[in-house]
This record gives C-alpha cells, structure tokens and sequence, in this order.
C-alpha cells in the first residue's frame, strides 16, 4: 500500500498535467524516492492512483532504466563505461570495485550497503573516469581514492 | 576574443546570480524583445543571423521557430521545450552551460517563448545532472521573484512558465518526439513524423524543442544583432561554438572558439596537446554517433559543412581522442554496446541488428572473430543505416562502425589472425 504522502505527492503531481496517466513516470519517481526501488505491489498501487492498468505502469517503469524493479542496496555505484571513460581506464576502477566488495555488474553486497552498476556517460567526459554514488558525482578516479570514497557511505 | 556564452562562467564555479547577471547586462536581450519587438521581428533576426542548432543536426532555429503556426486559432498553450538531456557518449558542452549560467538559458528561453508566442516551457534535464538541476531551479526562482517568469512579464501582455523535468534515464529520450512522450508520461519511443512537432507535439499542441546551447545565444543575438553573431564565425557559418575535448590529452575540457576553428588547433593549442607516451590515432569529433576522423584530416575546420566534407559530422563538438594504447576494436565495441542497450526496440533493425553488431565486436576483440564478420558488419551499416529504421538512433550507430571498418581494416585483422587482441599482450 501506497502511505499518505506518497498519494498526496503523486496527486500534486496529477494536478500538472491535462491527464492522470501523465504522471505516471513522476510516480514512479516518487515511490522509488521513498522505498528505493518500485515492487510488484507499488505497480499496482500506482495504475490505481492514475486509473490506468499496472501492465501499462509496468511497461513505462521497465522502460526507463533509473526506475528500478528489483531492489538495490542503501547506495548505488554508478561507474561510468561510457567511450571517454574507456580510454581513460574505467576498467580498473570497477576490477578495484568488484573485488573489494566482492561483487559484479547488478549485485549488491550481502550487507545491502553497494550495488554496483554501469552507467553510460555521466556527460563528464573531461573529468574521466567518472562515477556516481547516490547523488554524487566522483571524477578524475583513480583506485588509490576508492576506499576513502567508500568509506563515506555506510 | 569573444566568448559570449561563457565569458560570465566563473572558474571557481559559482554562477551569476540574477541580481549581477542583470548588472552585467545579461536581461537586456529580454527588455528589448518585450518592449520593442513584435514576435515576427525575433524570428526574423534569428533567421538572419543564420543561428544553425547546437543539438547535433544544426537545423536553422529560425526556420524552425517559423513552422509554429500563428493567430488566434492556435491551439495553446504553445510549448517550448529545451532538450537538456545530454546523454550522448563523449557529451558534456551542456552541462558547462547549466551549471556556469542557468540565467544566460532563462534569458534565452523568454526571447525565445516571445518569438513563438509559448506560454509554457520544459527544460528536459539528464537525471545525472543534479547539480545543474540545484543551480536552475534556484535561478528559475529567482526569475520569478524579479517578475522575469509568471504572469505579465515585464509589465506586458506576455506570460511565461519554466518548469524543470528530470529524466528516468535513457538516450533516447534525447530524440525530440520520444522526449515529447517522455514528458507525457509514456515510453520514450520516437514518434511518426509529419505531423511536426511545430504543428502538433507535446500534448497535440504546437511545440518547439531546441537544445541548451542554441536557446543560450537568443538573447545575445538580440543585444547585438545579426551581422556581429554572423561576424564570430570564421568559415560562414556564425557564432562561436562550445567545442569539447576528453581523452588522453594534457588539458582536457571544454573551449569557446570561432565556429569553424581547426580542429588540430583545438587538440593541441587549447587541449594542449597528448598526454606524453601516447599518441593519437583518430578523433570522435562530436559524439559517439559521428564519424571517426583520422590524425591525417586533423586540418579539418570544426563548423557543419566542412565536418560533413571529411566524412564525419560536428555532432555535439564534444571530441574524443582515441590514442595509440586503446584498441580500436575495444573502442568501437564500447560505442556499439552503448547503442544496442539503449535502442528503444520499435524496429526490427535497430532491436535486432545492433545486439548482433555488438557480439560480433566482443567475439573479434577476444580472439574468436572470423573474417567473414567483417562483411556482416559492412552490411549492417546499411541494414541499420538510414532510410531504413524510425529514427536516428541506429543509424547514428553506424558512423562510426563504418568508418571504423575502413580506418583499422588492419587492426580487425589482427585481431582475427593472431586470435587475440594485440592490445591486451602489451599489458
Ligand atoms: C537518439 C537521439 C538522441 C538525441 N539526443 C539529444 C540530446 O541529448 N540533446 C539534444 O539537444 N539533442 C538531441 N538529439 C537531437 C534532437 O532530436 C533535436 O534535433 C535537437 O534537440 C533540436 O535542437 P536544436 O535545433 O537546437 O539543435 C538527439 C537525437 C537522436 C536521434
Ligand atoms: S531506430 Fe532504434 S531507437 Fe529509433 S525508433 Fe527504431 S528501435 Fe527505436
Ligand atoms: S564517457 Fe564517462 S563521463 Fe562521458
């Protein structure tokens, strides 16, 4: 079940725009915002609120790939593997990663403290290599910097 | 010289506020069109300075303003969009732009709602770019505080919202008609064109979409007219241009220059040159979907028309330097696996084409390639090229796979008969 501020919020959002469905990203968005993710049920939920059905939710929330469907860690790796970074050398920013949390591409760490997962171009090319932790954006990487970084997110 | 966009960006990153924005003079362009011009006169001027879109394809702006229908028949509200989703690979020009001067966009955006009579305005963010998206909505504020948004701008009859909408991630929201869809709420599939979205485009109603860039030069256009943006240009076409440089380079970053500026003056003067130990071996001149450009062509002058003449497209302008330590095949994969991930899946081609470009790459980088792939992948560069798909997306793919092909022959085929790629034993 949706709580009352997320139905508010989304109602709020509705009011923007000339039809519910409209706001059916921006929900997404909401939902996830609170949760971390968007289940099986928040789906539902959300085709309620905007009277539409949950398959044409789901087909929108599967669509965009910063909605995620299966849970993620408290934080969220996004290491870049865009063509700037390659030459650069994101590779061994994610080896470092990989093997210090003992993960892969679209894992997360047995404690729910990382997920880890590649992002195609951050648009910070000249900062190269380049990541993201939650909101915050981590450039001119090199694996030296990697464990103080870390260590801020717990 | 000249650098009109971003003359005003402070190096140690905190932008204008409104207050000195104003005092440098930065609204003027906005008094002028609303005390002094009738619409018609902005589309004129933006016609005759000859400004082309900072997007990618450098559609005239004026030209496209003029398609937006007028009269008291109009449907309303007419909508401008500013694409500010900057997804491409290698792209980073337009977040300089927003987070050094979002006033400078805001500016540009009023002149250029007046000119086509919108009441309604989008700026289309990248999700990534958090902090831009702190710095607009504060000057957004602000804009509204100083009667510069909102009902009765300025004392006259013209009124204006700018809301700020933050993407859920994918590159093909940057197609003008599949943001259009995005902003409704829908998948983000590019939509069937004619009707244009000058006719009909975000909720059925008429609907500009220009980039941050070109929405950036309005109002300087209107504050110094016609002939001096014409004037900045050195090779026809007006204007400076944000060129970008990443990659192995000593100072990389991005470089306001004369529309038209060499491109190897751009990598070695301003860029500074390669990073010692490497060398280059092409360029990506503005984006991940435009062609490669050789160390041979570097006299290439970086506006639309001579890009075009080697081969290759400005794209963004954002370039990015392939060195002699990258593989070329790695590379290239790297570009293909990018575009198969993000194709939207509506035609055939592009949904099944690009995964097989991309396995074909992966197979001939780690060694069990087979030269016969080679004429497959020529002929996906047609069967993915245009003409034959809905949208851009795959064909753009293509550029630099085909030149790719022709340029590192060589390289495919070592690849393919040492079995391994050459690259990875110098490790
Ligand atoms: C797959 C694809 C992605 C695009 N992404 C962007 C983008 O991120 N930003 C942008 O301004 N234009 C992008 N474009 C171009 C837009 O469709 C459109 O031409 C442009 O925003 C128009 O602005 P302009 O006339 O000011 O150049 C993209 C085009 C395609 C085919
Ligand atoms: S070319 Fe690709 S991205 Fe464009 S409409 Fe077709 S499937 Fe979608
Ligand atoms: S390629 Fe990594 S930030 Fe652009």
């Amino acid at each position: 079940m949706l709580t009352e501020l997320e139905i508010h919020e989304i109602k709020e959002e509705i009011k923007l725009y000339p039809y519910a469905h409209a706001a059916c990203i921006e929900a997404l968005k909401i939902v996830q915002h609170y949760r971390g993710w968007v289940s099986d049920e928040s789906v539902k939920d959300i085709a309620e609120v905007l009277s539409i059905s949950a398959s044409e939710v789901d087909s929108i929330a599967t669509f965009y790939s910063r909605i995620y469907r299966k849970p993620v860690a408290r934080n969220v790796i996004l290491v870049c593997d865009g063509m700037s970074c390659m030459v650069m050398g994101y590779q061994s920013v994610y080896e470092y990663l990989a093997k210090k949390l003992g993960i892969q591409w679209g894992e997360s760490t047995t404690d729910g403290r990382f997920t880890l997962l590649p992002i195609s171009c951050l648009g910070d090319c000249d900062h190269a290599p380049s990541m993201m932790i939650n909101n915050d954006l981590f450039h001119n990487l090199s694996i030296t910097q990697l464990e103080d970084i870390l260590e801020k997110y717990i | 010289m000249e650098k009109p966009l971003t003359g005003h960006i402070k190096a140690e990153g905190i932008p204008l506020n409104i207050r000195e924005y104003e005092v440098a003079g930065g609204y003027t362009g906005v008094q002028t069109v609303l005390k002094k011009m009738q619409p018609m006169d902005v589309i004129n001027l933006i016609k005759d300075a000859g400004l082309l879109g900072r997007g990618g394809a450098g559609f005239p702006t004026g030209l496209k303003w003029s398609f937006v229908p007028t009269g008291s028949d109009v449907p309303r509200p007419v909508y401008l969009l500013c694409n500010a989703d900057e997804m491409e690979p290698g792209s980073f020009k337009d977040r300089f732009l927003l987070e050094g001067n979002p006033h400078q966009l805001i500016a540009g955006m009023i002149c250029a709602a007046y000119a086509i009579q919108a009441e309604k305005a989008y700026i289309f963010l990248r999700w990534a770019y958090k902090k831009a998206e702190t710095i607009l909505r504060k000057a957004i504020a602000e804009a509204y505080a100083e009667g510069y948004l909102g009902k009765n701008i300025l004392g006259s009859d013209f009124s204006l919202d700018i809301y700020v909408h933050t993407s859920a991630g994918r590159y093909i929201c940057g197609e003008e008609t599949a943001l259009i869809n995005s902003l409704e709420g829908k998948r983000a599939i590019p939509r069937a064109k004619p009707p244009f979205p000058t006719t009909s485009g975000l909720f059925g109603k008429p609907t500009v979409i220009n980039n941050v860039e070109t929405l950036c030069w309005i109002s300087h256009i209107i504050e110094n007219g016609a002939d001096w943006f014409k004037n900045l240009g050195l090779n026809g076409e007006g204007g400076t241009k944000l060129y970008g440089v990443s990659g192995r380079v000593k100072k990389p970053g991005i470089y306001e220059l004369p529309m038209g500026t060499v491109m190897r003056e751009i990598l070695e003067k301003h860029a500074g040159g390669m990073t010692d130990g490497y060398n280059l071996r092409a360029v990506i001149p503005g984006g991940a979907s435009t062609e490669f450009v050789m160390e041979k062509q570097l006299d290439v002058k970086m506006d639309f028309v001579s890009l075009k003449a080697v081969g290759s497209r400005m794209g963004t302008a954002t370039m990015t330097v392939l060195d002699d330590k990258t593989c070329p095949v790695a590379f290239l994969h790297n570009i293909e696996r990018f575009f198969a991930q993000e194709s939207c899946g509506w035609c055939t081609p592009c949904r099944e084409g690009l995964p097989r470009v991309e396995k074909m790459l992966l197979a001939i980088e780690e060694g069990n390639g087979k030269e016969e792939y080679l004429e497959s992948l020529k002929f996906h560069t047609t069967y993915c090229g245009p003409g034959n798909t809905f949208c851009a997306h795959a064909p753009g793919a293509m550029e630099p796979l085909q030149s790719g092909l022709e340029y590192f022959h060589d390289d495919f085929m070592r690849h393919i008969n040492e079995k391994h790629c050459p690259w990875r034993s110098n490790d």
